[in-house]
């Protein structure tokens, strides 16, 4: 016979408040703070750089991605802020100029990106006739290119080529004629090179002479000669070029002696300055020595 | 004794470095619950510098941030009866305090109620020949006691020195320093059942952690319940808990005696149970609803639904007069105190200074239980519940959680034992390291 009671279902033990050993153990280890920090931060990067892994390693995807990119950055250079419009160089001659203009870009408009001012300075500087330069990126996107030429002082005569120096020493041109510069002194000689500021000195010194003066030859490397015209030359000495050339200076002055058939001053002894005449002058003055009084000369 | 000393030793250094990791936790293993609080330790008092004890009876330096409590499974007694019972109900609570406290808990210092604690008071005497009282003097008095042979199944649960005292003046604190010619000590030891101790150590380690202190809970609850002057003039600790009710006896804030009577508020229960009919839910439920000792001309008129789910209408809407039950608690709880009673007057509590009991405990909660118990154990009898510590919840506050209480005090603040003194030299094995180290150091 069935109760007519509602008995409650046989029910299960009761339930167990106490934690299992592995979920004790599990709260232990998430309470552990390394442990802890290991999985708030580690699990979310490990998480996203799985999922960028698998999106990057598929070809087409990365194809697309390094496309995305450089389609941004070239967005990016090519607006309008970053467009270089014109070009503007100043401070040099025509062919200066004409050489700075060859090395810059030739394109209008161009972005500042794809410009790289520092080469592009250090192939202008590289041109001989350029001793510095400046390039930037200046006003309204013009390109400003300002040059600090070279300034010849001398030509150096080397080997039948006629090259223009300046006052460092650095070749900054050619010339085909001496003509095409005539303000400038001419120099030459192994080692003239390395001594401009010496060979400027002795042209500043010429004084009087320096409608006469053909140039300083250098010789042995170590010491100048005058070159005249009329073939005379003054050998300077190593030292004291200067005021040996004084000396000369004042001879002449005294006694007009670069006017007369001299072929060689020779300065180099201080003590015993010396003159080498032409073969007929010397044959004269042999000659005339048996007329005149020889003093009148030596003095 | 060597054995257990080292251990000992061994939880002292675990302790020390639960303080240096700052997060210690406090287990009351009883038989009726479990309690597991999380202490968090800041360090020494940062604004002023201490000395002694601090501030707030050096309480100002821990914290609890993680109390959790649990229904006791598988303890009777206090001791461990069915160790994967109490393994799963100790899980429940660290893992509940853990979860309050948010943060992870290695070290644990627990206590147990049961294991028939015994007392022995011992003494030793050392001649220190007129020098000053060194540090090494001390443990080797404490090494002349001559322990009494208490059983090879028993653990040294506690061994305090209580007393100094050096040629003619005794009741030294601190006798390092002083000089004299004969350096005398008391020592108080409390054994206990090994086999309880390792049970508990069982358990605990099968919940991953590592025992840094054992006390005896009713030492602990004394260290809580007990005001400072109590202690200090002599005062006796009745710990009425689940399965049994301890006793300490303290005295020049030492304790002195600890003994337990295997009696306690679920005996109580099961009596009513059994006196009722009734089962021991709905008896613990009746019991401390409409508990008491003592019964009024109102009780007899105050009905209880006792209940029951038979489907017997006559046996499911039983009633029992308040009286009734205090009539089957009143003589069990009498039983209890008349044994406390026993034990007191075995230990000589009547030739203190202070006679003031304090009853504290779950079972301290019976209405009228002051009444009972100042007729059976002496005109000073007062109620206690544990000392207020920082971050403790409002519902651990109250007279059962005072071992709780106790246990972080005594985590704070642990009095010196035998094994926190320096190890006597000749005890060190004879060709050590640490014995040439400190050869050196004495000579240097």
């Amino acid at each position: 016979m069935r109760s007519l009671m509602r008995r409650p279902s046989p029910v299960a033990a009761p339930r167990d408040p106490a934690p299992s050993r592995l979920g004790y153990r599990f709260q232990r280890l998430m309470l552990t703070p390394g442990f802890r920090g290991a999985v708030r931060i580690g699990v979310p990067i490990l998480l996203i750089a799985a999922i960028a892994g698998s999106w990057y390693i598929q070809p087409e995807n990365r194809a697309q991605f390094v496309e995305t990119i450089a389609d941004t950055k070239q967005t990016f250079q090519q607006r309008p802020q970053f467009m270089i419009q014109a070009m503007n160089v100043t401070g040099a001659d025509a062919s200066a100029m004409t050489d700075v203009v060859a090395l810059l870009p030739d394109v209008f408009p161009v972005s500042s990106f794809d410009l790289d001012l520092e080469v592009m300075r250090a192939n202008i500087e590289a041109l001989d006739q350029i001793k510095s330069a400046s390039v930037r990126v200046g006003q309204a996107g013009a390109l400003e290119v300002r040059l600090t030429p070279r300034v010849p002082v001398a030509i150096w005569r080397d080997a039948g080529t006629l090259r223009l120096i300046d006052a460092d020493g650095v070749l900054s041109g050619q010339i085909a004629a001496r003509a095409d510069r005539l303000e400038l002194p001419l120099i030459a000689g192994d080692g003239a090179e390395s001594n401009i500021a010496e060979a400027l000195e002795l042209f500043d010194a010429a004084g009087p002479l320096i409608g006469r003066v053909r140039g300083l030859v250098r010789m042995g490397e170590r010491r100048w000669d005058m070159v005249l015209d009329r073939d005379q030359r003054i050998f300077l000495p190593s030292s004291g070029a200067v005021g040996a050339l004084d000396r000369v200076i004042a001879l002449n002055a005294a006694q007009d002696m670069l006017s007369r058939d001299v072929a060689v001053v020779d300065m180099r002894n201080a003590n015993r300055p010396t003159l080498r005449m032409n073969q007929e002058a010397a044959a004269a003055l042999r000659r005339g020595n048996t007329t005149t009084d020889i003093n009148e000369v030596g003095n | 004794m060597g054995d257990l000393y080292d251990s000992q030793r061994a939880m002292r250094q675990m302790r020390k470095a639960a303080m240096q990791r700052g997060v210690v936790a406090i287990l009351d293993v009883g038989t009726s619950k479990i309690a597991c609080l999380v202490l968090r330790f800041d360090g020494p008092e940062k604004f002023r510098s201490v000395d002694g004890v601090g501030s707030l009876a050096g309480q100002s330096q821990f914290r609890v941030i993680g109390a959790a409590t649990t229904r006791s499974r598988g303890v009777r007694f206090g001791e461990i009866d069915a160790m994967q019972e109490t393994e799963r109900a100790i899980r429940t609570a660290v893992q509940a305090a853990q979860k309050m406290a948010n943060v992870r808990v290695d070290h644990v210092i627990a206590c147990l109620s049961g294991a028939r604690p015994r007392s022995y008071g011992l003494d030793g005497s050392l001649d220190v020949a007129g020098g000053m009282v060194s540090e090494q003097d001390i443990s080797q008095v404490m090494a002349s006691c001559d322990v009494p042979d208490y059983g090879a199944d028993r653990e040294v649960l506690h061994a305090q020195p209580v007393n100094f005292a050096l040629d003619h003046r005794s009741g030294l604190g601190d006798p390092r320093g002083q000089i004299g010619n004969t350096l005398t000590t008391d020592m108080h030891m409390l054994t206990v059942d090994a086999t309880a101790i390792q049970n508990l150590f069982y358990c605990i380690k099968r919940c991953d952690l590592e025992l840094a202190g054992l006390a005896s809970s009713a030492y602990v609850s004394g260290m809580s319940s007990l005001v400072e002057d109590e202690q200090e003039l002599g005062a006796a600790c009745v710990d009425l808990g689940g399965g049994s009710t301890g006793i300490s006896v303290f005295m020049k804030k030492h304790m002195i005696y600890a003994d337990s009577v295997r009696m306690g508020g679920e005996h109580v229960t099961s009596d009513i149970s059994m006196g009722l009919q009734i089962p021991a839910a709905t008896a613990e439920r009746i019991k401390t609803f409409y508990g008491g000792v003592v019964a009024t001309g109102m009780d007899d008129r105050e009905m209880i639904e006792i209940g029951g789910d038979t489907g017997d209408w006559e046996h499911d809407r039983r009633t029992v007069s308040r009286a009734e039950l205090i009539g089957i608690m009143r003589p069990r709880v009498e039983e209890i105190l008349e044994e406390v009673r026993a034990r007191l007057d075995a230990a000589g509590f009547e030739h203190l200074p202070g006679q003031q009991i304090v009853l504290t405990g779950g079972g301290s909660q019976i209405p009228g239980l002051d009444g009972l118990a100042s007729k059976i154990l002496g005109q000073q009898v007062r109620l206690g519940r544990p000392l207020r510590v920082q971050g403790l919840p409002q519902a651990a506050i109250g007279p059962a959680f005072s071992s709780a209480v106790g246990l972080t005090l005594f985590a704070a603040n642990p009095q010196d034992e035998w094994w926190d003194f320096e190890i006597p030299a000749d005890r060190y094995p004879a060709r050590s390291l640490k014995r040439a180290v400190k050869w050196f150091k004495d000579n240097w």
